[in-house]
């Protein structure tokens, strides 16, 4: 059963699903921190309030959060095409990844940066730092170890929704699960596979919460 | 002092809050000169709007009605960055700290100097010197969580003093501190104050912390101004209601001051040297009434029984009973001494 044919594609599989969870993470950032960021400052009590701009990023998140994923992947195939001119494979499976997790990561930065003790940023104000000295110097800085935690949720629950791409032919170890374990019913193929996934998800949660650790200075 | 020039001026000041049930007013009408090289004390009880009022002199509240006028310029006419210039020539040290806690110490007295622009060699050789004047030279590469609490408000007042400011608001700074602390961390503002000539303005609601480093005092009460006057001058004479109630704090409670609750002491061989009830008294700042005594000293050692009659407040006689218990006496309540 496991001839060197499987165990390659597998081993391809995993690299692929790395691959996509990755960059789509570290793209679905360049997105969800800033957002998150000025989704935080814009609010009532916050640096720069901005009541209309806040309402509108409110909207915004709730609604791309709100729709599932297998849906929102079939929904941005047009868009895919046009980003990356397949609809397949897993390169087309980072462009619905970041879109539906970046919105997730400026949830999570605003629940991080919210930790951030609102006394620090008043003393970082008293000393006359302006809002941009706040963000970059006291609150992200400040709020690191519970931005790294976020990240490890993020990365993790992009993996999954990288698994679920499989049924469109996204490509990694979720496709070769349907293929072998749905469509043809080789389960040994499909436990192999759920298993890895287990076992990434694993390794990148540990790692997060390791760095995380080291991270922090407030104990 | 008072033909030097105001370096803070407060000119009816009023501050109102909107909240859920209407509108709050958190200040009314203050009028207030500060000078130059003064230590200034605002107290206040809790929700008096002392706080409020600090923050209304650096502009991180921005008062409703009324001028702040800081070194001669009208905080309400500058631009932000002017603002942001302006507050670096104020420090201001909290009653939490409010640290940087993922930075270290000596990052800590840096980070208003990034902010001043300094560069990082630069910044870095003054907060050394700045550690140095608090006494934290060891503890640079410290981290906030591990140094104690007086040490944190050391390092948060060296860092108030980064920048060189006129004015240093000190806002409850020492309310977090144990009293023997407390007296290190007034001692070193009374230093810095004489050193550097730096004006101090420190809010508090313990009268004994204005009696320690202030010369003149303002009382602060229900978002107005009671009374203003030398340091001296209200403790000895206060006029206003609010003054007397922080200089005779116990006024009240003087006269029903102890409770219809008694209890018997049995002594039974515990040395008699100790003087108890006397420490007792002592620790707990409240007095007993000594209803009955019977006891004998033989050999060192106390034998027989007292009865007093125990404070008021509820839990301080508990506490007063369990005192005595942790000194190995038999202690019982009885009824019906008084």
């Amino acid at each position: 059963m496991f001839n060197p044919v499987v165990v390659t594609m597998i081993v391809r599989g995993l690299g692929e699903t790395l691959y996509m969870t990755l960059l789509s993470t570290a793209l679905a950032y360049v997105l969800g921190l800033p957002l998150g960021v000025i989704f935080v400052v814009t609010e009532k009590e916050g640096l720069c309030p901005n009541l209309y701009l806040n309402k509108i990023l409110n909207v915004i998140i709730n609604l791309t959060r709100s729709v599932p994923f297998l849906i929102l992947l079939v929904a941005v195939l047009p868009f895919t095409r046009w980003v990356v001119g397949t609809t397949i494979g897993s390169n087309a499976t980072v462009v619905p990844l970041v879109i539906a997790a970046a919105p997730f990561i400026a949830r999570l930065v605003e629940s991080s940066l919210k930790e951030v003790d609102i006394g620090v940023i008043e003393a970082a104000q008293s000393m006359g730092a302006n809002p941009k000295e706040i963000i970059c110097k006291v609150m992200l800085p400040e709020a690191l170890p519970s931005l790294i935690v976020g990240c490890a949720i993020a990365v993790t629950t992009i993996l999954s929704y990288s698994a679920m791409a499989g049924f469109v032919g996204g490509g990694g170890l979720g496709t070769i699960a349907i293929n072998y374990g749905y469509h043809r019913y080789q389960k040994d193929i499909m436990f192999v596979t759920v298993a890895l996934l287990v076992i990434v998800v694993q390794v990148l949660q540990e790692i997060g919460m390791k760095l995380a650790a080291i991270c922090d200075k407030r104990k | 002092m008072k033909n030097a020039e105001p370096i803070i001026r407060l000119q009816n000041l009023s501050k109102t809050f909107v909240g859920a049930d209407g509108e709050i007013k958190a200040l009314e009408g203050i009028t207030l000169d500060i000078y130059e090289g003064e230590i200034f004390g605002i107290i206040g009880m809790s929700g008096a709007g002392k706080s409020t009022l600090v923050r209304c002199i650096n502009f991180l509240e921005r008062p409703t009605q009324g001028t702040v006028i800081f070194n001669g310029r009208d905080l309400a006419n500058l631009t932000n960055k002017e603002l942001y210039k302006a507050r670096q020539q104020m420090g201001m040290i909290f009653q939490q700290f409010n640290l940087l806690m993922q930075r270290t110490a000596l990052g800590n007295v840096c980070f208003p100097l990034e902010i001043a622009g300094k560069s990082k060699t630069d910044a870095q050789t003054r907060a050394k010197e700045l550690l140095e004047l608090v006494g934290l030279a060891d503890k640079a590469d410290a981290y906030p969580a591990q140094l104690s609490g007086g040490q944190q408000q050391r390092v948060a007042i060296a860092r108030a003093l980064a920048t060189n400011p006129k004015v240093l608001l000190c806002d409850e700074a020492t309310s977090a501190l144990d009293p023997s602390t407390t007296r290190g961390v007034l001692s070193l503002l009374k230093d810095i104050n004489k050193r550097l000539g730096i004006t101090i303005v420190v809010i508090t609601h313990e009268m004994s912390v204005i009696e320690e480093i202030c010369q003149r005092v303002t009382i602060i009460d229900n978002g107005h101004i009671a009374e203003t006057g030398s340091v001296e001058e209200i403790f000895t004479r206060p006029k206003s209601q609010a003054a007397r109630r922080l200089v005779y704090p116990e006024d009240k409670k003087i006269d029903c001051f102890i409770g219809k609750r008694c209890c018997r002491i049995v002594f039974d061989g515990s040395s008699s040297f100790e003087p108890i009830i006397a420490s007792m008294v002592l620790e707990f700042r409240h007095t007993v009434n000594i209803l009955f005594a019977d006891t004998k000293n033989i050999d060192g050692q106390a034998f027989g029984q007292i009865v007093i009659q125990l404070p008021e407040a509820e839990n301080t006689a508990d506490r007063m009973i369990g005192y005595l218990r942790s000194k190995g006496l038999t202690v019982e309540e009885v009824d019906g001494y008084v």
